[in-house]
């Protein structure tokens, strides 16, 4: 294969959360060059997220098809944190030790129990526990389960260290520089000039879009101009720059990114060490119809989380903290005698379907925009899906088709600001 | 549909007032929305800013749903205004869904808080839409202090146990000048088809919908259950008989 490999070209990474570090990895990996440009990498999503790996229990009604994504990343992670672990001599403290999951009351116990059937039928592996199993394998959960089970499958990864992993790898390589400033547009040259007239600034201080007058047939996204003026070029530009992606000068004609911030409040504690391990493996719990998670990780703190709030706000919510609080402590008592280390609120990038936006772009006349690749809009499941998101980019800049169908991703599926009813879930309707 | 519902001198084609609580995505929602041939769906002021770009505000303005904003997640008087308030200058309407919640166990209304931030808004200007418990006494003491609907619960708000005392609902739309919207406690079609044979003007439920499994199927069968209620109400049902009485009767049958 080595003969054939696509010849080694200059990639621009926007964004250096974990699913920009991720892309910046594999396209190391391939061979190619990588400018990673974020002001403060890691600091985002990347910097609250708990780290659950987990397809199966993150599974919601009318988004099956995600499956596709979610279960072949989950697959991949064993393996990618370990390349990273051998590059970097960090941990990312990827651990497959599953996931237990537990309802509070009668109704929760039933909303699980169908939901479970609906993941069988989907060939997913759920064991149901009686609570005195499930107590007998976590002897911290307190008394008031009415059911519980056990998704083998569904692990779990540091999202901080696995990002500082990645870093340090990245960092450790000749072919990576990392540009700690914001990229606020795309530059655009013409195809044909093969990089000679790279400098051609297509649009200057516009949201998004260009006049239709404006585009030449040929033109293509050379690289990004910096807040300080400055410019980088480069053969392909990768925007995987979470919300900031929609506000981008210069995005492609008609091209808009319909993302928004979906607020997460998150928690990290300490057990005291004779209350340690507090749980051995991630407990998530529906508590009166509450979602809650307890995590652990190993050197005895857990994180319990996480709301999900469109108010607005990106302020951390008392409420919001509280309802954690609550819940993880009807789930697992002794939580009140943690130590509150820590309470944070990051925006989830949300896109309509609850898909993300990733591939390549068309313009409206259906020709691609050459140079451009999109890589956002995760939300709940970014760190989960970084090594797919990872490899698909990968393969897109050596121009081979990934092994999964990423048409259903396409960035520009909303174009014309269009929340056509239910992409996913018609995609879904339509299989037998 | 030639039997349109009027509120405030606005007319709404649908009976089916929809929340939007719950939904698991937007997308989602909106063909929920779709399907239910909703005109009004209410928002929480208090879970969704109409600044944030690309949300709920822009799917209903696509879809030209009038939107009813509620200040759910209020427990004082003060709270409900104050949102109300926050509410009328962001959506430019005089429209709130009055929502002052006693604890969160029970998520009931607390009857003195609701009627003290109904005078208030009343007072001004807002067209208040009160979410009220399904006591007619206080039912009654809100339509007196100017409220444009009364909605009393079938059940707590998530609960989705139908109507639990028809017999409230029946003495409090029998009393009612202003429309009636049974709000909260629907589980499924049939509940909602109930409301509206107990003479209720229309029907608001949010997690019935969007926390089914196919909230999009659910949707249609709310749309066809409020439809058909509405007919019955109207189409003048049967007594209700101890003994059987059968359809045809038995004279004039040839003896053979």
């Amino acid at each position: 294969m080595t003969a054939m490999r696509p010849p080694s070209r200059h990639v621009a990474v926007v964004g250096g959360g974990i699913i920009g570090l991720a892309i910046a990895w594999a396209a190391v990996g391939r061979g190619h060059r990588v400018t990673l440009i974020d002001p403060s990498p890691a600091s985002g999503a990347t910097y609250a997220a708990a780290g659950m790996l987990a397809p199966v229990s993150e599974l919601h009604y009318r988004e099956e098809s995600l499956l596709d994504l979610t279960l072949a990343s989950a697959w991949m992670y064993r393996k990618f944190t370990s390349d990273v672990e051998d590059a970097s001599g960090l941990e990312t403290g990827y651990l497959a030790a599953g996931t237990l999951v537990a309802g509070v009351d009668a109704a929760d116990r039933q909303a699980l129990a169908d939901l479970r059937a609906a993941q069988l039928e989907l060939g997913l592996e759920v064991q149901e526990l009686s609570t005195r199993e499930a107590r007998r394998m976590e002897p911290m959960l307190g008394p008031q389960l009415t059911g519980a089970f056990l998704i083998p499958d569904d692990h779990q990864v540091d999202p901080r260290a696995f990002a500082a992993a990645l870093l340090a790898a990245l960092q450790a390589g000749v072919r990576v520089e990392i540009v700690r400033t914001a990229a606020v547009g795309l530059l655009y040259g013409n195809a044909e000039d093969d990089g000679v007239t790279r400098d051609a600034i297509r649009h200057g201080t516009g949201t998004c879009g260009m006049d239709d007058g404006d585009w030449d047939d040929g033109g293509m996204v050379t690289g990004v101009r910096l807040a300080d003026g400055s410019r980088i070029d480069a053969d392909e530009v990768v925007l995987a720059n979470g919300l900031g992606a929609a506000s981008m000068d210069g995005l492609p004609d008609g091209l808009e990114l319909p993302l928004r911030p979906v607020y997460g409040d998150i928690l990290r504690l300490r057990a005291p060490q004779q209350l340690q391990p507090l749980v051995t493996r991630t407990v998530r719990a529906v508590v009166r119809g509450f979602p809650v998670y307890v995590v652990p990780r190993s050197d005895g703190t857990v994180v319990i989380g996480a709301t999900q709030r469109e108010d607005g706000s990106d302020a951390l919510s008392a409420g919001g903290v509280y309802q954690l609080l609550r819940d993880a402590q009807t789930v697992v008592p002794a939580v009140a005698e943690l130590e509150l280390l820590e309470a944070v609120c990051r925006a989830r990038p949300g896109t309509p379907d609850n898909a993300p936006l990733l591939g390549g772009c068309r313009r409206t006349d259906g020709a691609d925009v050459p140079g451009l690749i999109v890589a956002t809009g995760f939300f709940r499941h970014g760190v989960l899906l970084a090594p797919v998101a990872a490899a698909i980019c990968a393969d897109l800049l050596d121009g081979v088709t990934p092994d999964v169908d990423i048409e259903p991703y396409r960035p520009d599926r909303f174009r014309h600001g269009s929340t056509v009813p239910g992409n996913l879930s018609d995609l879904q309707r339509s299989q037998p | 549909m030639n039997d349109p519902l009027m509120i405030d001198g606005v007319t709404l084609g649908s009976r089916l007032i929809m929340g939007t609580g719950g939904a698991p995505s937007l997308d989602g929602l909106g063909a929920a929305l779709a399907a239910s041939g909703t005109e009004l769906t209410t928002v929480a002021m208090r879970r969704y800013s109409p600044e944030v770009g690309g949300s709920l505000f822009a799917l209903l303005e696509e879809q030209q749903i009038r939107v009813l904003p509620n200040t759910a997640g209020c427990f004082t008087a003060r709270d409900a205004v104050v949102t109300a308030e926050l509410a009328r200058e962001a959506l430019e309407t005089d429209w709130v869904k009055l929502e002052v919640i006693a604890d969160e166990q029970t998520l009931l209304p607390d009857p003195l808080e609701l009627a003290e931030a109904t005078e208030t808004l009343v007072g001004k200007g807002f067209k208040v839409f009160a979410y009220t418990n399904d006591d007619p006494v206080l039912a009654r003491r809100l339509e007196q202090l100017g409220v444009a609907a009364v909605m009393p619960l079938g059940a707590p708000i998530g609960t989705g146990l139908g109507i639990l005392n028809p017999h409230n609902i029946e003495l409090i739309v029998s009393r009612a000048e202003v429309p009636v919207v049974l709000d909260a406690g629907i589980g499924t079609a049939s509940d909602a088809a109930l409301a509206m044979e107990l003479g209720c003007d229309a029907v608001l439920l949010a997690t019935a919908v969007t926390r089914a499994q196919d909230p999009v199927k659910m949707a249609r069968a709310f749309k066809h259950a409020v439809a058909a209620g509405r007919l019955a109400s109207q189409a003048g049902r049967i007594p209700r008989r101890q003994h059987a009485m059968a359809s045809s009767a038995m004279e004039g049958r040839p003896d053979l």
